[in-house]
């Protein structure tokens, strides 16, 4: 207990320390965190309940727009601003940007998750291949219609509004980092939490076999909808403060981007191990540095290597990071292992 | 309400009948979806991307001043070569594993496509233009471009042909034994393997066709292949896999679907009303089937 204590405790220190050692990578951190976040939440839904959503790229891309529509909207006509060069024409003080940002962020938490119970029970009906096909189709649809809306913007996108005026010049780097490590900690604390409860053991139950947790008198539509809605909230979430970070909201490259964001989280969880706490946490940093890599040296072959690396980690390492390690040492993992057992399989190979 | 096509009443006409001429093409390409979804048990995200690799095949014999309609025969040769590839290096491997990661694979594989396509192609719409002319019906309210008749004539032409080939040849014979139980098959002899990699090669083949096609008719664009992947996935879910009158009839209440959609919401909704469709073509599946307490699988 006290390892793990020291653990966590030099990882948020490292975290909170971290743009002022490298000051240099504070968007590259910030982004880093937020795709974290995206992969625990996938996991929360693909991993741990065994419902392999493309979709959840609509939460994301809806908090996006909430939170920079909120932000407007509260104290500007938000038609006006989505104009065409609105963030020249009204300027928002200090304290209307962060009053602003506040409501926004909690506007695009809460909002996608109602919107995630709402759909839920309709989709999570599904199973198996229908529901990832129909989420991929959810997503791809909400980015299709929302660049048909005049009010956010339609096709020509949305700039979010810009960092006021402060002295530092530091300030916005540092403050959209903190934003995103803060929330970062709060997903990942949170997750542990629900992960320590009955309500995982429903979700894998779930998982497993649904038909059978149905039969034990597990009413899982209503465990699905929940798990569905705190994906949804802190997708949400991520979705404001990436939103605010880019500066520009487009309704296909950057709000509902299924090409990459969509599949990016999917592709994060598996690789870190799905079904556990720290895979997704792994496997988003891993792919994150693999990504900035390519996309800095190679830049237009980025998509052919996210291709391969795709067709590459679903077919050699389906388990992941975290399940390489599991079957590579179980004792770890807490589960007892049979020495004869293991030296009668050893004889076997 | 003042939408043009109830204005004028012409323009229904010329919907249907522009719906129905791109619906028998969707109707290929999904009933390549529901012969390779059938047999391997796999969904296929690149199928659209094979679509229009094929369309570009054809575009290049446009280009290097060949007739585009002949892309009909050329564009399948390649592309079951393309499909074979495919299968021996990505899809053997994932047969039989859980559908999500053959979802996953494809979509890999889309992506792949979509990039290289972009680099060897570049990024512009292009069409191969056949030269067909236009027929005009109705004192000239109503234009078909001749290709389009052409091009659902030629879909036509391989489903059929498609479809005797499966009933009477000892290949046919052989994917229908292997879709039926692929486990029996073998141990009556029949080489999966060669099956598979077969049927995933007629299924890249028809996809070379109908890309031909919409070569000449519309327009191919290295990233528009997502979108055919889902008609016809939406096409094979609601005529039900190995229901071909089923796939021919939906894919061109689809294509109607479409024309409609395009001129009452918008050019610009057209694509998110298809995906929208799908998604209530699902809910509503579930929920006719849960009052039996069945689920889609």
């Amino acid at each position: 207990m006290s390892k793990n204590i020291i653990l966590y405790g030099a990882i948020l220190i490292f975290g909170i320390a971290a743009p002022f050692i490298f000051p240099a990578f504070k968007v590259q951190l910030s982004i880093l965190c937020i795709l974290i976040i995206l992969a625990i939440t996938w996991n929360v839904q693909g991993g741990e309940m065994g419902y392999n959503t493309f979709g959840n790229i609509l939460f994301y891309g809806l908090g996006m727009y909430l939170c920079a529509s909120v932000q407007v909207g509260m104290f500007f006509p938000l038609g006006e601003w989505t104009e065409g060069g609105g963030e020249k024409t009204f300027v928002h003080t200090p304290a209307q940007f962060f009053q602003g940002f506040a409501v926004g962020l909690a506007v695009a938490a809460v909002v996608p998750a109602i919107i995630a119970g709402l759909i839920g029970y309709s989709i999570l009906g599904l199973r198996g291949h229908y529901f990832a096909i129909c989420t991929l189709g959810l997503g791809v649809a909400a980015g299709e219609i929302s660049g048909g809306i005049e009010i956010i913007g339609a096709g020509q996108g949305f700039t979010t509004p810009p960092f006021p005026n402060v002295d530092r010049l530091e300030a916005r780097g540092e403050f959209f980092y903190f934003c995103s490590f803060i929330v970062l900690v709060f997903t990942f604390l949170a997750v542990k939490a629900i992960y320590s409860t009955r309500f995982k053991l429903v979700l894998n139950a779930i998982r497993d076999n649904e038909d059978k947790a149905e039969a034990m008198g597990i009413q899982t539509m209503k465990y699905k909808i929940i798990g569905w809605m705190i994906s949804a909230f802190f997708c949400g979430l991520a979705g404001g403060i990436m939103g605010g970070l880019v500066g520009y909201i487009d309704s296909t490259d950057v709000a509902f981007d299924g090409r990459e964001m969509g599949v990016f989280m999917v592709l994060m969880a598996i690789l870190g191990g799905k079904g556990t706490l720290w895979g997704p946490v792994i496997g988003a940093t891993l792919f994150h540095i693999f990504k900035e890599g390519f996309w800095t040296f190679f830049l237009g072959w980025q998509y052919v290597a996210l291709g391969v690396l795709i067709v590459v980690i679903v077919i050699y390492f389906p388990e992941g990071i975290m399940g390489w390690l599991r079957e590579k040492y179980p004792e770890r993992f807490g589960e007892v292992v049979d020495e004869a057992d293991r030296k009668a399989q050893v004889t076997l190979k | 309400m003042d939408f043009l096509i109830f204005q004028v009443p012409m323009l229904t006409l010329q919907a249907v009948l522009d719906g129905l001429l791109l619906g028998i093409l969707f109707a290929l390409i999904a009933y390549g979806m529901a012969l390779q979804w059938g047999v391997m048990n796999i969904i296929n995200i690149a199928q659209g991307d094979l679509v229009i690799l094929g369309g570009y095949i054809a575009y290049f014999m446009y280009l290097y001043g060949i007739h585009p309609a002949w892309g009909v025969i050329v564009s399948p040769i390649i592309m079951y070569f393309v499909g074979v590839i495919i299968y021996k290096l990505v899809i053997n491997k994932v047969v039989d594993r859980d559908l999500f990661i053959s979802i996953l694979a494809t979509f890999g594989i889309s992506i792949l496509f979509m990039q290289l396509m972009n680099f060897a192609f570049g990024a512009d719409v292009v069409l191969a233009n056949s030269g067909y002319g236009t027929t005009m019906l109705f004192d000239n309210s109503v234009t078909l471009p001749n290709s389009k008749i052409f091009s659902a004539f030629i879909s036509i032409v391989f489903a059929i042909g498609l479809v005797i080939y499966m009933k009477k040849s000892k290949l046919g014979r052989a994917i229908r034994a292997t879709a039926q139980n692929a486990r029996a098959a073998k141990i009556l002899g029949v080489d999966t393997e060669k099956v598979y990699a077969a049927t995933f090669g007629i299924n890249a083949a028809l996809c070379g066709v109908a890309g031909a096609l919409i070569s000449i008719t519309f327009t191919i664009h290295p990233y528009m292949g997502l979108p055919y992947t889902i008609r016809s996935f939406m096409i094979v879910i609601v005529a039900g896999l190995g229901n071909l009158p089923g796939v021919a009839m939906s894919g061109m209440g689809l294509g109607v679907f479409e024309e409609f959609a395009d001129y009452i919401l918008g050019t610009e909704f057209r694509i998110g009303s298809v995906f929208l469709l799908l998604v209530l073509i699902l809910v509503y599946r579930r929920f006719k089937l849960s009052r039996k307490r069945e689920y889609l699988k």
